[in-house]
């Protein structure tokens, strides 16, 4: 343990209510312990769940722990209490251009280049968006992460990036048409083995039978359908008339954190649908 | 289990603010075993088409291999159905408006289904 951190640590050992946590967080993160810097932002705000920079934190700790879908969250959170908190702005408008949206993208950083007119990274990311340059916008970011190869194009999502940037993208999302073809994502079982082919045979019946039963029920049309099974947890939605998406998570997702990841989901095959149309 | 049993065991689900009705179905034939239904809701077509959905829902969740249904939840526009099967074969079922609270109906049908057995 390296002396800054071991003189922070006692720091925040003698007084555990004190902010230091976000120093000592922050140089944990940098220093790649991930898991430490976790602890840390989690008790810290344990003791001041109101603090905007404590959710900023730990929204870039869980971003570089490639959990995307929390670190929205938390930075969401973190706008709710400050609502021009630059780093927010700019972890989501990371966020926004992992997953190709460079309307948002943009949107975030213009409203963080308002609030720190003066931050060299927000001006450069903008310009690079704006004028197309994405290798040097995630740069200009100075996102928690390097942004990986396939996300850094500003085009439109091509097929394999469906759910780019969303949490559990490559194992626990599908989209499909009508007729049960999968349009994008993969589903893999507890064994590890791919069960997508079986899974959206079957779900193509399911999509059906859930209209018809909204139909003739006077339910008005289906929005959602959510069942909690016992190994794990499923999320029925339709982006679009002709698509359906499933969302599966194991049981220690709650059900109605799945419905929000669902309708993420759901915004992200709709922009892809309308992309390739 | 009697009649008036299942009826008690229905009863504490449709008390629930915005249930418009309860059932109990045969999950493998879709037939109404005890019902308590507001006026103008077709018990034996709610049987028939939960059963149906929740028979291709099960084989999906199966093939994604996240186990046996506990409690599902098709939400509308202007409606609800929540369901949780027994591990009788019976569906404990609920027709709702759409802003009804989801956590409690599905508290009541899951202490009803452990009545059912």
């Amino acid at each position: 343990m390296s002396d800054d951190v071991r003189a922070l640590s006692a720091q925040l050992a003698q007084d555990p209510q004190s902010l230091v946590f976000l120093r000592l967080g922050e140089l944990l993160r940098q220093r790649g312990l991930l898991d430490a810097a976790h602890r840390v932002a989690l008790n810290g705000l344990e003791r001041h769940p109101h603090l905007a920079d404590g959710h900023d934190l730990y929204a870039r700790i869980l971003a570089d722990k490639r959990d995307y879908e929390r670190a929205f969250d938390e930075w969401d959170m973190t706008l709710r209490i400050a609502p021009g908190h630059v780093g927010a702005l700019k972890g989501l408008a990371f966020l926004y251009f992992k997953i190709g949206d460079l309307g948002q993208a943009v949107s975030h950083l213009e409203a963080a280049n308002r609030a720190a007119p003066d931050d060299a990274g927000v001006a450069q990311a903008l310009a690079m968006v704006r004028g197309g340059d994405a290798a040097g916008a995630a740069q200009g970011l100075e996102a928690p992460v390097a942004a990986e190869p396939a996300v850094a194009s500003a085009g439109p999502l091509d097929e394999a990036r469906v759910f780019a940037g969303l949490e559990g993208a490559r194992e626990g999302l599908l989209l499909l048409d009508a007729s049960g073809r999968v349009l994008g994502g993969a589903l893999r079982d507890s064994s590890d083995t791919d069960v997508t082919e079986p899974v959206a045979a079957y779900l193509a019946g399911v999509s059906q039978e859930a209209a018809r039963t909204a139909k003739l029920l006077g339910l008005g049309a289906w929005t959602g359908l959510a069942a909690e099974g016992r190994q794990g947890h499923v999320h029925l939605a339709q982006p679009s008339p002709e698509s359906l998406l499933l969302v599966v998570r194991d049981r220690s997702v709650p059900m109605g954190r799945l419905a929000i990841i669902a309708q993420r989901a759901a915004q992200a095959a709709q922009r892809w649908l309308e992309g390739q149309a | 289990m009697t009649a008036p049993a299942f009826a008690r065991a229905l009863d504490t689900v449709t008390r629930v603010r915005g249930v418009r009705g309860a059932m109990l179905v045969s999950a493998g034939d879709g037939l109404v075993v005890a019902e308590q239904l507001m006026e103008g809701i077709k018990g034996a077509a709610v049987a028939a088409l939960a059963g149906s959905l929740a028979n291709r829902l099960g084989r999906a969740m199966e093939a994604a291999g996240v186990g046996e249904s506990v409690f599902w939840h098709l939400q509308g526009s202007e409606g609800a159905l929540l369901v949780v099967p027994t591990a009788s074969g019976v569906l404990v079922v609920a027709v709702a408006e759409p802003d009804v609270n989801v956590g409690l109906v599905r508290l009541e049908l899951l202490r009803a289904a452990g009545e059912v057995g």
